[in-house]
């Protein structure tokens, strides 16, 4: 079966290759997409450039050194804090993405019912109300029904805030999604869970990967709600980074953040390299 | 959507209960209980007093004067105000990089698209906080924009061009930080958008902005607003940017909120301040409602 | 009490045998870069304790959490103005710091304080003050006054750096303006508010981060500052080939210490208590001033100190300078406070 995100580029030449340029190809566009990137990288260069200065203070450049490596390899509350934070964003991801999928395939293919707008509202919430709020007011919640799970608290809490981060591409990507391929598979008696597998979570699936990106993004970066709900020997890695900065920068930061990029990198290359053989995802 | 199977009531109250769940007991408990903070009186060293008080919201509208009387102030509205423009302008400065690059992603090879939203989240994977002070290193007095001016003279040593601390910082801080958050759901519903459709329209309409938006606009909807939300509402709550990068010399609703559960210890009226800004929200999604509600009855067509 | 000071001495004995005493485990909550990781090394290896340590950004962050009912901490660390607010809500237990054998190594000076005056919650910890550092080589010339950094002169306008929260900045207005803290007088804040509103436009940031990044780089040139973190600049500086001064005013600086603090909600209260003794030792109080940089309570200490640190302007207050000890204010007062810095930040 072949899906039709993959066919855009076999169908469009069919069409004209002169249109396909006029809309596809805005000029500038390339040029703009690379500034783009430029921008989004300028900082992430400067960062890792910065964590090989050898003065104590970021600012001023004062020469080449790995020292602070060696120490943020040496730093056991660093490591610690950092593997907090993944556990709690890969499990928090994976809990907010599956139940962000299901939630918006209920609501874009469930049909009207009821209490679709209060559901929507609901589960939308988490990103109306200012971090700082949801931070005490759950630390608050968490404390008089006497909550107690450790990391587990942080984790509760991470999946809550990211579940309409993961909502929301996926909503945005079955809105309007074509169901006559979902149509045609039953009609040709597949079953309900076939037709999911094979067509409708193929068809999703960059929105759910979006979902889970978003996610693990936003999971990584909090810091607020953490410094709240965290208890003993829960810290993450934001929480370590937000309170060493009360301290003054130091290029040891910066060598924690290029760790991590590194880290990511590797785990994108990996990923870039065992799909490379294969077919795409879409194609079966 | 008319031969659902009969269970299908049953099984969407299945799919939505986990996330219902998760969020209606961690999210809309919490919610409440800070609502109904907002209506109690303020113990002087944080939390509250289980006794009825409107204080809160008087206090939002009305300046007691040093001296305890009571003026109507537009102190805190100008607040709420300068922090709507604000997450405003990041939002369309965000829509305006986040479109044309969505655009053109979507329009890559598969491995290509894949490998773009990947190079566009890494950056991501490091911390707020290290980027955002990556940026005073680039704004900043002697900082990498400045350098260049300096070393030909252009720009004297007690001189600065004045980039850093300013609305203009806060404002390349709030969409740097966001603009994936308008990219990925803007890419979703572009990359799941039918081209020969596009390439149709463009026969039709004589203008490539006709084209533009009458078709791809209406067509990508879903995506655009997801992204202006998920762009729009954090902005006005943002601190870290306005604080890191702005030298907190405005407040802004999110540092206001902030400095009333810490510094001030007056959480009744911090979460009336939240109250505000969630009232604030929950207009703005109402509008999306309607947007979307409008977008569907085009997709009909 | 008897029997207490008894098991005191058991447990001294214990230590000095260099036997681990009690195994188990303590919570440490702690401001971020202040606790020794040698300290708590040694902590650990004569006791047989194992320390988690981890770490806030203020005292408003820790009081908000306790406030809101956070568990599984063994030891905090607020600052003395808080203390009071930890005893009168009822979040700490009572320790009878008095009755510990290593009491007696903590110098008079800081026994017994207004704010812990029986000295049943607290084991006196780090000190410090809170004035201004500035660039000696930019300025030009020597900072006497807080008049210079409310009302600066043309040429440092627009490289004044404040504190984020009002607490300190208050109370420095207070001491320019001859007033007295906690003002309860509108006439008086409003005079502060008038001070602080005509200081604004000169002013670049207000951050409590940051300061010896914006001092060494040159965005500023006066920046309120801490004493032990404008120490931790000057020697940076010094690295860079730049001057860096922590300044006495002759309005006084405004002096703090920080306490340690067994909250209810703690688990190892034995342990704690064992930990709360043991800092009290001019050794150990010794090597963790050397990490934070601050000076400590200790009869002593000096002994085992950094020479840097011993000798350092920063921490040896000169002679002719005050020492003014904010403390926390009521309600009124405080939502003064609260009332002049939204109207300055609005």
């Amino acid at each position: 079966m072949v899906v039709r995100d993959n066919t855009i580029p076999a169908v469009a030449p069919r069409l004209g290759e002169k249109k396909r340029r006029a809309f596809g190809e805005v000029p500038g566009l390339r040029t703009l997409a690379f500034c783009f990137l430029a921008f989004l990288y300028l900082p992430i260069g400067v960062l890792v450039a910065y964590s090989f200065n050898d003065g104590n203070i970021v600012m001023v450049w004062t020469g080449f050194s790995t020292d602070w490596y060696v120490k943020v390899f040496g730093n056991a509350d660093i490591r610690k804090a950092a593997l907090n934070s993944v556990i709690v964003a890969v499990s928090a991801t994976a809990i907010a993405t599956t139940c962000a999928t299901l939630a918006a395939l209920a609501l874009a293919r469930g049909g009207a019912f009821r209490g679709k707008g209060a559901t929507l509202g609901i589960i939308t919430l988490p990103l109306m109300v200012p971090e700082i709020v949801t931070a005490v007011a759950t630390l608050v919640f968490f404390s008089s029904i006497g909550l107690n799970l450790g990391l587990g608290n942080v984790i509760i809490a991470h999946t809550t805030f990211c579940i309409p981060f993961a909502f929301m591409p996926i909503r945005a990507r079955l809105e309007g999604m074509d169901t006559t391929l979902e149509q045609a598979s039953r009609d040709l008696y597949a079953s309900d869970w076939e037709t999911f597998r094979l067509v409708t979570l193929p068809l999703l699936m960059p929105g759910v990967l979006a979902g889970a990106m978003l996610s693990f993004v936003i999971s990584m970066d909090d810091f607020i709600i953490t410094l709240m709900v965290a208890g003993a020997g829960d810290t993450t890695l934001p929480v370590y980074i937000y309170s060493m900065i009360r301290q003054g920068i130091t290029p040891e930061v910066n060598a924690v953040s290029s760790i991590l990029l590194l880290f990511s990198i590797v785990m994108v290359t990996a990923y870039w390299f065992t799909t490379r053989q294969k077919p795409g995802p879409n194609a079966h | 959507m008319a031969n659902l199977p009969e269970n299908a009531a049953l099984r969407r109250t299945l799919a939505l209960g986990p996330a219902l769940a998760i969020i209606g007991i961690f999210m809309l408990i919490p919610v409440i209980i800070m609502a109904s903070y907002s209506f109690l009186e303020a113990k002087s060293f944080g939390g509250v007093n289980w006794v009825f008080s409107g204080d809160a919201y008087v206090q939002l509208f009305y300046e007691r004067m040093l001296d305890d009387s009571l003026r109507l102030s537009p102190g805190y509205l100008i607040i709420i105000g300068r922090s709507v423009a604000l997450a405003l302008v990041a939002m369309v400065c965000c829509l305006l990089v986040g479109f044309p690059v969505a655009w053109f992603i979507a329009r890559q090879p598969l491995r290509q698209r894949n490998m773009w939203i990947l190079l566009i989240t890494i950056p991501f994977w490091t911390n707020q906080l290290v980027r955002t002070f990556a940026w005073i290193i680039i704004l900043g007095r002697n900082g990498v924009i400045e350098v260049p001016f300096r070393w030909t003279g252009l720009l004297a040593p007690e001189q600065t061009l004045g980039l850093m601390y300013s609305n203009f910082a806060i404002t390349v801080g709030l969409t740097y930080t966001f603009i994936p958050l308008m990219v990925l759901p803007i890419y979703a519903s572009l990359e799941k958008l039918d081209f020969s459709l596009v390439e149709a329209g463009a026969d039709l309409y004589s203008s490539r902005w006709e084209t533009f938006s009458n078709i791809i606009i209406p067509l990508s909807k879903p995506g655009i607003i997801a992204g202006c939300l998920l762009v729009f509402i954090p902005s006005l709550g943002a601190f870290i940017q306005p604080d890191l990068l702005g030298g907190g010399k405005n407040l802004m609703l999110g540092t206001l909120v902030q400095f009333q559960f810490s510094t001030a210890r007056n959480w009744p009226f911090g979460s009336a301040i939240a109250m505000i800004l969630l009232a604030f929200v929950v207009v703005f999604l109402m509008l999306y409602a309607r947007a979307s509600r409008g977008s569907k009855s085009l997709e009909v067509h | 009490m008897k029997i207490k000071s008894m098991l005191w001495t058991t447990v001294t004995l214990t230590f000095a045998a260099g036997m681990a005493f009690a195994e188990g485990k303590l919570n440490i909550y702690n401001w971020t870069d202040y606790t020794s990781p040698e300290m708590i090394e040694k902590f650990e290896k004569e006791t047989g304790i194992e320390v988690t340590l981890d770490t806030y950004d203020s005292n408003e962050t820790l009081l908000a959490k306790m406030q809101a009912g956070a568990t599984g901490y063994d030891i905090i660390v607020p600052s003395h103005n808080f203390i009071p607010i930890y005893i009168a809500e009822g979040l700490v237990q009572e320790v009878d710091v008095a009755a510990m054998p290593n009491f007696q190594n903590v110098k008079e000076r800081w026994r017994n304080p207004e704010w812990d005056p029986e000295q049943k919650y607290s084991v006196p910890f780090h000190w410090g003050s809170a004035s201004v550092a500035y660039r000696p080589d930019l300025y030009g010339k020597k900072l006497e006054s807080y008049g210079e950094f409310f009302e600066p002169a043309e040429e440092v306008r627009g490289r004044i750096s404040v504190f984020k929260t009002p607490e300190e900045i208050v109370n420095h207005a207070h001491l320019y303006l001859g007033q007295k803290f906690c003002n309860e007088d509108p006439a008086e804040m409003q005079k502060v508010q008038d001070l602080l509103l005509a200081q604004k436009p000169y002013v670049m940031a207000y951050s409590s981060e940051g300061m010896n990044d914006r001092l060494i780089n040159g965005d500023a040139i006066i920046s309120n500052h801490w004493n032990g973190y404008a120490y931790k600049g000057r020697l940076l500086a010094e690295e860079a080939g730049k001057e860096l001064v922590y300044a006495y005013p002759k309005e006084g600086v405004i002096g703090w210490a920080d306490g340690l603090m067994i909250p209810k909600s703690a688990e190892n209260v034995e342990n704690a208590k064992i930990f709360m003794n043991f800092i009290m030792d001019p050794e150990n109080m010794g090597i963790q001033s050397n990490f934070a940089g601050y000076g400590g309570p200790i009869e002593g200490q000096e002994a085992f100190m950094d020479e840097s640190l011993r000798n350092a302007p920063e921490i040896n207050i000169p002679d002719d300078a005050t020492v003014v000890f904010s403390f926390a204010c009521n309600a009124d007062a405080q939502s003064l406070i609260d009332r002049v810095w939204t109207n300055v930040l609005r």
